[in-house]
């Protein structure tokens, strides 16, 4: 799938072939307030939004005809150092059964100020994912239903993916 | 134990060791694992139990799934910090007399994970007789750690109690 010129190797897409990402140019339109960037690299779509209305962003996600991302397939968490402002980023990896297209949606979250809505009334795989992020950065999703230590014991102290971390713990 | 050092006290030595040599063979003869495989170890200790690797031919007949009828736990794979009290109860459950075999590296001392998750060596939770090393240990290292434990209740003294010297 690489295009080579006689000067240089530029990689537009990736090699998998059966890996398509959906067109996001709809949410520009009907989001402009949540929706921050929408940007395309190696054949990815990422959208950067906002924490404010993005239960109602995903949800739209989920229903438009078009779109249909039914499947959660992860939410990744990202510690950025703690020196960085905004510290964490919470990416949800999206997938639609219907159409075979995936999306992926990027919200950075302060440190002083780390809450997130629970997408676990959009998608109900939302509900141990969020644990896992919650137990190893400390990021707060409000409304969930269970928020607990998945990974971790429940009385432990400390978020063992931060970077300020110890690899060998207490 | 009671029992058997207040005979140890009556009867002469060369009767007790006598009955310690039988006691002993008897103990080593049949010593049942209870199921304690956790993680990849736990493949190959089935594989110990195997037509090729028969552990079935040293006494150890059957994999009891209740520790309160094993004599022995094979603590087969890395030990989470989560999954530690849950080990230490199986433990508390099996009856004496009973013996610990500690398989494979990350049993033993942690293996390749040093970090914050796993225990480094499960003898900080319960006590353990054999180490085996080994990722995984082959199915012929876990019988010759089962062999050894037999070596070491052979010369254990069940009608004495040991004296310091």
């Amino acid at each position: 799938m690489a295009e080579t010129t006689t000067e240089q190797t530029q990689v537009t897409a990736l090699p998998r072939t059966n890996v398509r990402y959906a067109d996001a140019s709809l949410l520009r339109t009907n989001f402009a307030d949540t929706v921050v960037e929408i940007s395309e690299a190696l054949g990815e779509v990422t959208v950067v939004a906002k924490r404010e209305g993005l239960i109602e962003l995903m949800t739209y996600l989920r229903d438009e005809p078009s779109l249909r991302f039914n499947f959660l397939s992860d939410i990744g968490g990202v510690d950025l150092g703690e020196f960085a402002t905004p510290r964490f980023a919470i990416a949800y990896q999206l997938y639609s059964l219907e159409h075979n297209h995936r999306l992926r949606v990027k919200v950075f979250v302060d440190e002083d100020d780390a809450h997130m809505p629970t997408m676990c009334g959009v998608w109900k795989t939302a509900n141990w994912l969020e644990r896992e992020i919650y137990d190893m950065f400390g990021v707060i999703f409000d409304d969930h239903p269970d928020l607990r230590r998945i990974l971790m014991p429940a009385d432990y102290e400390g978020y063992p993916l931060r970077k300020d971390f110890p690899i060998k713990g207490y | 134990m009671g029992l058997e050092t207040k005979l140890g006290d009556v009867l002469p030595d060369v009767l007790t060791t006598r009955l310690d040599s039988l006691v002993n063979w008897a103990r080593k003869s049949s010593i049942w694992p209870a199921t304690f495989g956790l993680a990849c170890c736990a493949i190959e200790m089935m594989a110990m139990t195997d037509a090729r690797n028969d552990i079935a031919r040293f006494g150890a007949e059957v994999f009891r799934a209740s520790p309160r009828q094993a004599d022995v736990m094979i603590v087969a794979g890395r030990v989470s910090i989560k999954m530690a009290p849950v080990l230490r109860r199986i433990y508390d459950q099996m009856p004496e007399p009973k013996w610990v075999i500690s398989m494979g590296v990350c049993a033993s001392a942690g293996g390749v994970f040093n970090n914050y998750a796993i225990v480094q060596g499960v003898d900080k939770v319960v006590p353990v007789d054999i180490f085996v090393p080994g990722c995984p240990p082959r199915p012929e290292g876990l019988i010759y750690a089962v062999m050894k434990l037999q070596e070491k209740i052979e010369r254990d003294k069940v009608f004495k109690e040991e004296k310091a010297a």
